[in-house]
């Protein structure tokens, strides 16, 4: 049963991926790349990774759906739901994709893979909460940073005007404003 | 279901997530490949731990992929609408230079 199940979400997964490519509009392509993930979410629950599985679900639900909303804020409501094709040199990267697919499974079928060590818990969402408070909290403290990093990276590109914008390259002088704010204004 | 199949088919969504963020010129479909190449990386990661090494080592693994994702989400919205904003378009072919 699980072969079958595997097999079908292994389908759907790639048969989904490709049609982000192949539909017409974005929108389809959003909803396609949403039921690839659906897909790869559900193989990971199938081994066993509950946790790791529900997030990776929940996670691309929620951020196709910010991705439609992306495309139907810059392309307009019909560029992003008619039919579209802007693409550039297919031929170089079907060759390019086609190259590494035959890479990758040369070494998927050529590599002596050696047996499996250990065996899972008998709850590996317990297990993983427990690393995650334990000997892997660095790895938790690190990817932190790297969190924050990025909202201070994604505010200072998306932020309209700035405060270089507001005083150029002094940043001493008098700020350009279209108008003046603040106390004593 | 062995290893070798799991792999296989992770490295067949890698391959249609390149493809897309090499051929396509929208910056969002350009993170969609990107994102595509990272399920696969997640599927095999996976495969990893179920066949190879049930630890919670690899499912640590999974969550600093996963970390990574949502890096690359974030900063491609980011630089969407940068380039939006500047060039008031969404193309890769409008961001050629670095110049604002």
């Amino acid at each position: 049963m699980i072969q079958v199940v595997f097999w079908v979400l292994s389908a759907v997964a790639v048969a989904a991926g490709v049609a982000v490519f192949v539909v017409d509009s974005m929108a389809r392509a959003t909803y396609a790349l949403a039921a690839s993930f659906v897909a790869v979410g559900a193989a990971l629950l199938l081994v066993g990774l509950n946790y790791v599985g529900v997030v990776t679900i929940l996670m691309m639900i929620m951020e196709m759906a910010v991705m439609a909303v992306y495309m139907v804020m810059f392309m307009g409501m019909n560029p992003a739901l008619m039919p579209m094709s802007m693409v550039h040199d297919t031929r170089a990267a079907i060759s390019v994709s086609v190259a590494v697919f035959g890479l990758l499974a040369a070494g998927v079928l050529f590599v002596p893979w050696p047996g499996r060590r250990g065996a899972p818990g008998t709850d590996p969402t317990a297990d993983l909460g427990n690393a995650l408070m334990g000997d892997h909290m660095l790895v938790m403290m690190g990817i932190s940073v790297v969190m924050v990093a990025t909202i201070v990276a994604g505010i200072v590109l998306a932020l309209h005007r700035g405060r270089y914008q507001r005083f150029g390259d002094d940043l001493r002088a008098r700020p350009v404003d279209p108008q003046r704010g603040g106390v004593g204004r | 279901m062995t290893l070798q199949t799991v792999l296989l088919v992770a490295a067949a969504l890698f391959s249609v997530g390149l493809y897309g963020a090499i051929s396509q010129q929208v910056l969002v479909m350009v993170m969609m490949g990107l994102e595509l190449m990272i399920n696969g990386v997640i599927l095999a990661a996976g495969a990893f731990w179920w066949f190879l090494s049930p630890t919670p080592t690899g499912q640590v693994l999974l969550l600093v992929i996963l970390a990574a994702m949502t890096v690359e989400m974030a900063m491609g919205f980011a630089v969407a609408t940068l380039v939006h904003r500047h060039r008031n378009s969404d193309m890769t072919d409008d961001a050629t230079e670095l110049a604002g």
